[in-house]
């Protein structure tokens, strides 16, 4: 099915089950522990050994040689693969460096071997025997220094600019010049990577852990320089990736190449310190934005300059692209540069862009609210734009940032921001702080093949993963909706190589698109019922467990008859995403208590409002708001990868050193979800919200931090170290 | 993890006598340090002696009016033993700071005193560390040492030393009761127990090779508000980057040890006296020789600051 016209009424407007709060379907497996991920996936006909990766030592420079006779020789070893002897393999079209490197280093915990044992502590204990001889090269590790020699990115559209920047920035009377910045920050999901292989003859089946069945495939067929079509890949479950499972990891290259030397299936999963210095993260940015308004708070001139950095061939962190979008204002530009660095690949990180880039801008224009003596929910609301501020033809398809904001405020009880610095309560500094969230709806051509038996049950399979998101229940919700049965009556099976493509999981675009390809391939099924029965399609009607046409109807398990129907079909979009923009809004508001002898800030409490088009689950779909925003504390008060600018690696490379938020971190979130549809995005008239609930939320902390102290800080993570000099001396 | 062997002690003495004559051996008893560290390779003992049947695991009044807490007491029991928490808030305050739940569930009071260093550097066996590999050099200095200490570091090392419950231990100027290998006991005041790093950073205590702590004496009560304020990056399940532990009279005398700052729990006498003064007059008296890496040096305020609001605590 083509989507190149806006949706009319169809059978998912009836909402019996589409928009309704029902627990997520999977939830008993997990609570109970029977659903099986990557790493615990059993046969008791099956013998597996478990792999240990072994990860260089030095950021950059070249392995002389690998003593691994050893390794070999200590107990319980079956085979020890080393990037020197492992044979053919290419990298794959996702990946920017090598996941199973050659002599060559390319940054620190490169994979460099995998041992086979016949315990996990045996392959530990042996990957430690090897020894590596290396000639370290001067690489390059601190991004600002690195600047100096950045360039052009030559992939995305680094630059973009309309009207007269600068002469309007100039002729500005209030104006705002600041730069920001963003660490390096880690996915650090729950489940590492972790992949099991095994061979039968050149076949190759794989369980991992993946958010994009297909992409992993194809890179693994191309990884290991074999046809893709000899590749099974599973993963029906996933302890969470934020972006960190997008694309091939070493895991599943490693389990593959020791299953073929151990000539057993072969379970690996990546310790923690690899989660950080073997896999991707999301890259630190420096930002620069300039901003000029009116006295009324008219915005007049915007423009945001970010650099960022990776590995050769890698990209930017694409942090400017909000800024092109979410405010109006004639004059405007944005830039980016990307610096050669040589620490780990950075890479796609749950709102690649926006998350980085919403830190830096909700500061800039809180400042520029203040500045023009505008309060910030006021200065956003002026601000607004219903159409694409370069291109004033391209409308949005929907856009109510302003309904979120209103309704925020109101809800939150806005009106109390006082002036920063002036609520105390005991030892705690108290602010208020508000920032839009804004992130763009993405869709991606997604398949499902859905079959309807003798037994009226009706079965979705496709390639689809459910990261934790709930994918299994809006898709049973979607398929129940259209063949008119009740939830219990469908099957979900997702994350198989062998089932459809679809969209995956990424970029917030999973849930619109994957449930649009179900939405597809149940109208092939409605169809191919209509036509057996002989059914009138204009008049035809599914609903409870029935189909009905005119004053005939029938039991849908007789209507299929005893061999079932299926229907099979990808959703592809037309141009509507083009002539229409289509983005996600929200507004996000925060109240802070900040220490005032120790600058340790809390949060107090959070408020989001989203604009996201249909919310399919609303159980689901909080659950998604929420944890991001959860993400987002930590992106505002305490997480950062520390670079060692010397040795060139990520060094609080554990759950330990890289802090994430505890339970005790969060106590009170609420979410409010905008009743609304946006006819242009899909059949399901949603889009996504994992991601928007993340972006604003650090600079809405920052922006309380602020009016909580008076002490603005504009380099994240906002530690305490960074506040106490502000504060009011201790007496 | 290298493969060893291992036994379950039977009596004080025989653990200490094997500990003293295998020095390859180690003691185990909660293990939540120790495991974590022979996974990693950092440590790696051929022989582990279970501690945990020695029956260690009471605490007990003194005939001087005191506690006397096994070695093996864990740290929730400790935690939440009605004498402690009464007469030594301090103590129970610092313990339910650390860690979580389920750790202080197994982690023991010998085990909390003996822990290692949380120094990233440490725990990365592809990093020169001077603790880990004597002479190989130290990452820390001139590397990330934002949580490194400020003060009684040395060229060698500049660690801390992590725990809180020996911040509270010093400040009540806990005694160390042990047994070595000859079967010989000592009892060693807690000031003594950890050293600085100096050119060793290696050897953190005066235990000698095999030397079993016993028990932690308690001294009698000394009244007072026993305050215990830990600072940290994240409200819960996070190490100190300071933490002040003081118990402070209603006249405003006291004492006081600080967390977070140093390769053992830090505490000059000469600054308990300050206390009447204020924060800024004790904190300078601690802090007399404070040395930062530029990273740390909030830490030399954060004391100071922190230190403040205990005794602001104190009188409110
Ligand atoms: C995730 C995590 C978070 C933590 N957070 C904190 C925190 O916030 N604050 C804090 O203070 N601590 C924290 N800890 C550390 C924790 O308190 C220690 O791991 C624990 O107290 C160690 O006790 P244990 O009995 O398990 O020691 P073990 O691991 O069994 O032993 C530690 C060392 O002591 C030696 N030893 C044990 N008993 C004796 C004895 N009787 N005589 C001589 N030597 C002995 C062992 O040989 C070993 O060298 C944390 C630990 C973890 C894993
Ligand atoms: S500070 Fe001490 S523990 Fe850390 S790297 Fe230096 S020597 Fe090792």
């Amino acid at each position: 099915m083509q989507f190149d016209t806006p949706a009319t009424t169809n059978p998912i407007d009836r909402l019996k089950v589409i928009g309704r709060p029902i627990p997520r379907i999977d939830g008993q497996l997990k609570t109970t522990g029977r659903a099986m991920y990557a790493y615990e996936w059993h046969d008791s006909n099956v013998r597996c050994a478990y792999g240990y990766p072994l990860g260089a030592a030095i950021a950059k420079g070249r392995i002389k040689s690998m003593d691994i006779s050893a390794a070999k020789k200590a107990p319980g070893v079956l085979a020890v693969v080393t990037a020197l002897d492992a044979g053919k393999r290419k990298k794959g079209k996702y990946n920017t460096a090598n996941l199973f490197g050659g002599d060559e280093v390319q940054h620190y915990h490169q994979a460099i071997a995998v041992v086979v044992a016949e315990t996990f502590e045996q392959a530990r204990a042996a990957s430690v025997l090897i020894k590596v001889a290396y000639t370290e090269e001067k690489g390059s590790f601190d991004l600002k220094a690195a600047m100096d020699t950045a360039v052009k990115p030559e992939s995305e559209q680094p630059d973009s600019a309309v009207g007269d920047f600068e002469g309007a920035f100039r002729a500005a009377p209030v104006v705002l010049d600041e730069t920001y910045t963003t660490p390096d920050q880690s996915h650090s999901m729950m489940e590492p990577h972790a992949s099991i292989a095994a061979w039968d003859g050149d076949e190759l089946t794989v369980w991992t852990s993946s958010q994009m069945i297909d992409w992993w495939r194809s890179d693994l067929a191309t990884t290991l320089d074999m046809d893709k079509e000899k590749i099974h890949l599973m993963s029906p479950f996933i302890g969470g990736g934020f972006g960190g499972k997008l694309f091939l990891r070493a895991d599943a290259v490693l389990a593959a190449f020791g299953a073929r030397a151990a000539k057993r299936p072969v379970k690996v999963a990546l310790p923690r310190p690899f989660l950080v210095n073997n896999t991707t993260h999301r890259p630190a940015t420096l930002q620069r934005i300039r901003i000029g308004a009116e006295r009324n708070g008219k915005i007049t001139a915007i423009a945001h300059e970010s650099g960022s950095g990776d590995l050769p061939g890698g990209g930017p962190e694409t942090a400017v692209m909000q800024t092109r979008l979410l405010y109006a204002g004639a004059n405007r530009m944005t830039a980016m540069l990307l610096a050669t660095l040589d620490l780990p690949e950075g890479n796609a990180m749950r709102a690649p862009g926006e998350a980085p880039g919403l830190m830096a801008l909700e500061i800039a224009i809180d400042e520029i609210a203040e500045r023009v003596g505008i309060d910030p929910v006021q200065f956003r609301i002026i601000n607004d734009t219903q159409v694409d501020p370069e291109k004033p033809e391209r409308p949005f398809s929907h856009r109510d940032l302003i309904g979120c904001l209103k309704l925020g405020a109101e809800r939150f009880g806005w009106e109390g921001q006082g002036r920063p610095g002036s609520r105390r309560e005991g030892s705690w500094l108290i602010g208020t702080g508000v920032a839009a969230a804004f992130r763009n709806n993405l869709v991606m051509p997604s398949g499902a093949k859905v079959r309807l038996d003798g037994e009226g049950v009706v079965t979705v399979e496709t390639d689809m993963t459910d990261i934790g998101t709930g994918s299994y229940t809006i898709i049973a919700q979607t398929a129940a909706e259209m063949m008119g049965v009740t939830i219990d009556r469908v099957s979900v099976h997702l994350g198989d190589s062998r089932f459809p493509v679809s969209a995956g999981s990424g970029g917030q675009f999973g849930a619109n698109s994957a449930t649009s390809g179900v939405y597809a391939a149940c109208v092939k099924l409605r169809e191919a019922i209509t036509q057996k029965l002989g059914f009138n399609s204009d008049d035809v009607v599914f609903e409870n467990g029935e189909v009905r046409s005119g004053n005939r109807s029938l039991p849908l398990a007789e209507a299929v008859g005893p061999h079932g129907l299926v229907g099979e079909d990808t959703m592809k979009w037309g141009d509507l995403s083009k002539t229409h923009q289509q983005s996600t809004f929200g507004a996000h508001f925060v109240e802070v208590g900040v220490d005032v002898d120790t600058g340790e800030s809390r949060i107090r409490r959070m408020l989001a409002v989203c604009a996201a088009g249909r919310i399919l689950n609303p159980i689901t779909a909080r659950s998604q708001v929420i944890g991001a925003m959860t993400m987002g504390v930590g992106a505002a008060l305490s997480e950062e990868l520390a670079v060692d600018t010397r040795r060139g690696y990520f060094v609080n490379h554990d759950l330990a050193g890289y802090e994430v938020p505890v339970h005790a971190d969060i106590p009170h979130q609420e979410v409010i979800f905008m009743d609304e549809t946006d006819p242009m995005s899909s059949p399901m008239k949603a889009k996504g919200v994992g991601e928007l609930g993340l972006c604003g939320v650090a600079a809405a902390i920052a922006n309380a931090i602020y009016n909580a102290t008076g002490v603005r800080i504009r380099h994240y993570p906002i530690t305490l170290d960074k506040l106490i000099g502000g504060l009011p001396e201790v007496t | 993890m290298r493969p060893f062997t291992y036994e379950r002690a039977s009596s004080i003495e025989a653990a200490a006598k094997v500990a003293a004559s295998n020095s390859q051996a180690k003691f185990i008893a909660g293990g939540t340090n120790l495991l974590d560290l022979m996974k990693l390779e950092i440590e790696t003992p051929a022989h582990l002696i279970d501690v945990n049947d020695l029956g260690l695991d009471k605490i007990e009044a003194t005939s001087e009016g005191g506690l006397r807490i096994g070695a093996l007491v864990r740290n929730t029991d400790l935690a939440a033993d009605e004498t402690v928490r009464r007469d030594y808030g301090l103590l129970s305050r610092a313990l339910v700071a650390g860690a979580s739940g389920q750790l202080r569930n197994k982690a023991t009071t010998a085990g909390n005193l003996l822990q290692r260093t949380r120094c990233p550097y440490f725990y990365d066996t592809n990093q020169p560390c001077n603790k880990r590999q004597p002479g190989s050099g130290c990452s820390a200095i001139g590397g990330f040492s934002r949580q490194h200490a400020v003060i009684g570091t040395s060229d060698a090392c500049i660690a801390t030393h992590p725990s809180d419950m020996a911040v509270a231990l010093r400040t009540l100027d806990a005694t160390i009761e042990s047994v070595k290998g000859d079967g010989s006991r000592r009892s060693i005041p807690i000031a003594d127990l950890h050293r600085l790093p100096g050119d060793t950073p290696e050897i953190e205590t005066v235990l000698e090779p095999g030397e079993f702590i016993t028990a932690v004496l308690l001294p009698r009560p000394l009244g007072g508000k026993h305050i215990y304020r830990k600072v940290r990056d994240r409200a819960s399940y996070a190490f100190a980057l300071v933490s002040v532990g003081a118990v402070i009279q209603p006249d405003g005398t006291g004492r006081v040890a600080v967390g977070g700052i140093a390769h053992k729990p830090w505490r000059v006498e000469a600054a308990d006296t300050e206390l009447p003064n204020g924060a800024r007059a004790t904190s300078r008296v601690l802090l007399a020789d404070a040395r930062s890496t530029g990273q740390n040096r909030f830490k030399i305020d954060l004391v100071e600051r922190t230190l403040g609001a205990v005794i602001a605590a104190a009188k409110g």
